[in-house]
């Protein structure tokens, strides 16, 4: 009973160790993720049923539908049979690296042996040669030149005189492999731990206003612990073109009604704070909403005075009897070919505000003045009003994450950098100078492995025989 | 003068060379060989050229800050393909002391600058929109292209080894490769008649987009489309056909085998560590950064980690019992086809979420 117990133990072993298994998962990974990227994931079935009608026609549809659909196909990443594959993928990575570890440690930690008959032939690399003078004489000569090539030798004398030298380098290479594969481990691991203690959701926020939750996908609300507030939220443009440079929204972390963190977060620079991370993902206006126009304005004294009024409202230019009148605002003026004005957008794309000026009740001048367009914040009579911005009408879309896993897929991501590395561009290499008398001669045989690019060391043990050969003889 | 006319005098100059190294595979004569060298470290030089000029070019416009090279939209990452994939055939060429490779690379490079004269895609210096400002995306871009082109020599050497082992006609290995060229063959030409049907109307990326295959297989007449299909089968059947004399040239190299199998592990060897960090570890970095997510399993996504898998089975199937030579070959130029459809498949048929990389 036990008996049998061992050997189906053993069979599974055997069946998770084995890299054709691998091999099969691999292909299969790799194929059927295929049909997840063919098919919209997570998409409305409308969107779907459309293709499918493209593929299979109207008749067909609704059945390939749910035939697809029971197999989660519309949402495949996560079901049950793609998660099988994943776990098979994982529990294959660890077995086959625990079968093969300990071998491979034993090679790692072992100190390098002199080289006994029965090896010689498993090593590929082979030269001779004969120098002039006896063992003895050569010895640190031999030793030296081992030395500038990088091993430090270590030396056992064999009868009649003779003896090898041995010595090995980067022999942590041959860990690269399981320090890959434990990598991917790791960063599974962190995914895992993503999947079920994350959250992932959003937070649109109108300038001025602060909020304590966030929204989950499915609009569940979900306390932050904390408060945020959107200071101001505005877009840069490059030059003269509606495609936007910058999005900024300007953030005030407040925890226990004091406020603990400002920052300026920007499309690829995040906030992070408390465990969250909430990223610039997208903004908009709030319909109806009632803003203040900020203006700055300089009367021709030189006095600036920066002023916050509402639609309708009026302010003096500082050291004059000039009040203007906010009549009318545009979140994105453009003008048409016979001059007139006109809307483009609703979003702020060129926020423009109609002022009337008038001087002791007399109507001075009126116009649109422009945000990103300096000149026509010159009055005719030289006084300047400067659109700094119309505030409180915009939002910030923020993406909301916390995610306690991400440090193992860094951690992961590092880990499997420096596996690559030494599996790659590392080279456990070996080498062993066997030393006999040959009367007053010496023959020389180097022996020499590489677990990588053999070629390249060949070649170096060629010229370190080239060199010694310097003074030899025959 | 500015970039562009360097970087046309480059797209000239590597299409002369693709004729000159494939004249030099036929007729193997030993100054051919050397005007085709010469003409590929000459395209070489004015690309470099034409690539410092644009970089300097987007930093006066003001439309690129002066630490940004121009690797960020579809036209200029290809030509940064072509630039790492002629600068990777130059060191094989002289390091093995072998010209014939380069019958087999040039093309790849060829064709990638086809593509973009066929698709007529944008080439203005264009701003960067907020999320595509950033160093890991930088990082990305750069390292995913020069793993792409690594990859294209194991291609290039995988093909070689495919053709020169294989016998039979009947023999999969065969089919496969004259199959495969087949399909490049034809998916060129049908480009090409987009091309020329559609080229005048194209003005702007949408419309190359809607237009692929307009002209042979999404034909609006069905006569056309039939026709389409079935003379692509013709091609491909021809190819199959005739595919043995191909062989004979490559044969009479005497290239040997061995050296193709080393060149395409080696090439891969260099190819997946550096996409395993750029393509996917940068990339998930980026994504990270920029949209607070490091994976979403959107379709660009998805075929990176498709085209990693492929590879990772190019390395495991090596050590498998059974598995070496013409088996991995296989892989290797399956693994090619999955960075091809990654690079422009998904952009092409797929959308993605990526809008980095989009024809416009
Ligand atoms: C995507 C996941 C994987 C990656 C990225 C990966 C990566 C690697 C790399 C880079 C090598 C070195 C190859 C070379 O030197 O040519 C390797 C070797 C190996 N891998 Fe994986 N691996 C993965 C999954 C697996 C799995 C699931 C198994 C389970 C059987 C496995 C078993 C092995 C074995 C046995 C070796 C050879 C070790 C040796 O040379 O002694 N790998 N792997």
């Amino acid at each position: 009973m036990i008996e049998q117990k061992k050997g189906f133990v053993d069979w599974i072993w055997d069946f998770f160790a084995s890299i054709k298994l691998a091999a099969v998962l691999f292909l299969l990974i790799a194929l059927s993720s295929i049909v997840g990227t063919v098919i919209e994931q997570g998409a409305e079935p409308e969107k779907n049923l459309m293709f499918l009608k493209r593929i299979f026609g109207d008749a067909l549809a609704p059945s390939a539908y749910r035939v697809f659909e029971s197999l989660g196909f519309m949402d495949m990443y996560r079901s049950w049979w793609f998660i099988t594959l994943l776990v098979l993928f994982s529990a294959n990575l660890i077995i086959c690296s625990l079968d093969r570890f300990p071998r491979i440690w034993r090679l790692v930690r072992e100190p390098l042996k002199p080289i006994s008959p029965l090896m010689v032939k498993t090593v590929s690399i082979r030269k001779e040669m004969r120098l002039k003078g006896t063992p003895e004489v050569v010895k640190e000569e031999l030793r030296q030149a081992l030395k500038s090539l990088g091993f430090g030798a270590q030396d056992s004398s064999i009868e009649d005189g003779g003896f090898q030298l041995y010595a090995q380098k980067g022999r942590y290479a041959r860990l690269g492999v399981y320090i890959t594969h434990l990598s991917i481990v790791v960063i599974m691991l962190g995914a895992v731990i993503g999947i079920f203690f994350g959250f992932n959701g959003y937070l649109p926020l109108q300038e001025g206003y602060a909020s304590d939750i966030a929204y989950a996908r499915d609009n569940t609300p979900h306390k932050l612990g904390f408060t945020i507030r959107c200071d101001d939220f505005d877009v840069e443009f490059y030059d003269m073109s509606d495609m936007p440079k910058v999005f900024r929204s300007r953030l005030t972390v407040i925890k226990d009604g004091k406020e603990v963190l400002k920052k300026v977060v920007e499309v690829n620079s995040p906030l992070r704070y408390g465990g969250y991370t909430f990223y610039q993902s997208n903004y908009g206006m709030v319909p109806d909403a009632k803003g203040y126009f900020i203006l700055k304005v300089r009367g021709s004294s030189g006095k600036a005075v920066t002023v916050n009024r509402m639609l309708g409202e009026s302010f003096v230019i500082p050291g004059t009897e000039i009040v203007g009148t906010i009549k009318d605002f545009s979140p994105a003026l453009a003008t048409d070919n016979s001059g007139k004005t006109f809307t483009y957008s609703d979003m702020m794309n060129n926020p423009a505000v109609y002022i009337e000026f008038s001087d002791s009740g007399k109507a001075k001048y009126s116009g649109w003045i422009l945000k990103r367009f300096p000149s026509t914040w010159r009055l005719p009579d030289g006084n300047i009003v400067e659109l700094v911005d119309y505030w409180g009408v915009q939002y910030t879309g923020l993406q909301v994450r916390k995610d306690p896993g991400v440090w193992l897929v860094y951690l992961g991501s590092g880990i499997m950098t420096l596996g690559l590395y030494l599996a790659f561009f590392m080279s456990h290499r070996r080498i062993w100078v066997l030393v006999s008398r040959e009367g007053k001669y010496s023959a020389v045989t180097v022996l020499a492995s590489a677990s990588k690019n053999r070629p390249s060391f060949e070649r170096k043990v060629e010229r370190f025989i080239a060199d010694l050969s310097g003074g030899a003889d025959g | 003068m500015d970039s562009s006319v360097l970087f046309g005098v480059a797209t000239i100059g590597y299409m002369l060379s693709m004729v000159a190294y494939i004249t030099y595979l036929v007729f193997r004569n030993r100054q051919i060989g050397l005007v085709a060298t010469g003409i590929t470290v000459a395209s070489f030089i004015a690309q470099t050229i034409a690539f410092l000029m644009r970089w300097v070019e987007g930093y006066e416009m003001g439309l690129r800050s002066f630490w940004r090279p121009p690797i960020s939209n579809l036209y200029e990452s290809l030509i940064f393909f072509v630039w790492c994939l002629i600068l990777g055939y130059l060191i094989i060429e002289f390091k093995y002391r072998n010209r014939s490779f380069g019958a087999f690379i040039t093309p790849v490079a060829g064709l990638a600058l086809a593509f973009i004269e066929m698709t007529g895609m944008s080439k203005e210096i264009q701003p960067l929109m907020p999320a595509l400002q950033s160093n890991w995306l930088l990082a990305h871009v750069t390292m995913s292209f020069i793993a792409y082109a690594a990859f294209g020599l194991s291609f290039g050497t995988a093909l070689m080894y495919l053709i020169e082992k294989t016998e039979e006609r009947t023999e999969p290995a065969y089919i496969f490769w004259t199959v495969s060229l087949g399909v490049l063959i034809v998916l060129l030409a049908a480009m090409g008649l987009d091309f020329m049907k559609y080229h005048v109307l194209a003005t702007n990326s949408e419309v190359i987009k809607d237009y692929l295959f307009r002209a042979t297989f999404k034909s609006g007449s069905s006569v056309v489309s039939l026709a389409s299909w079935i003379g692509s089968v013709i091609i491909i059947a021809l190819v199959w056909r005739y595919g043995y004399l191909l062989k004979k040239i490559v044969a009479a190299f005497n290239i040997s085998t061995d050296l193709l199998d080393e060149l395409t592990y080696k090439t891969v060897a260099v190819g997946f560590p550096v996409f395993t960090l750029g393509g996917l570890i940068f990339g998930a970095i980026w994504a990270d950064q920029a949209w607070g997510v490091y994976w979403s399993w959107d379709p660009k996504e998805t075929w990176s980690l498709i085209t990693w898998f492929v590879y990772a089975f190019y390395l495991h199937a090596r050590l498998m019992r059974g598995w070496r030579g013409r088996k991995v070959a296989v892989v290797a130029v399956v693994g090619f086809v999955a960075v091809v459809f990654t690079y422009l498949g998904v952009n092409l048929l797929l959308s993605g979420l990526h809008s980095y990389g989009a024809l416009g």
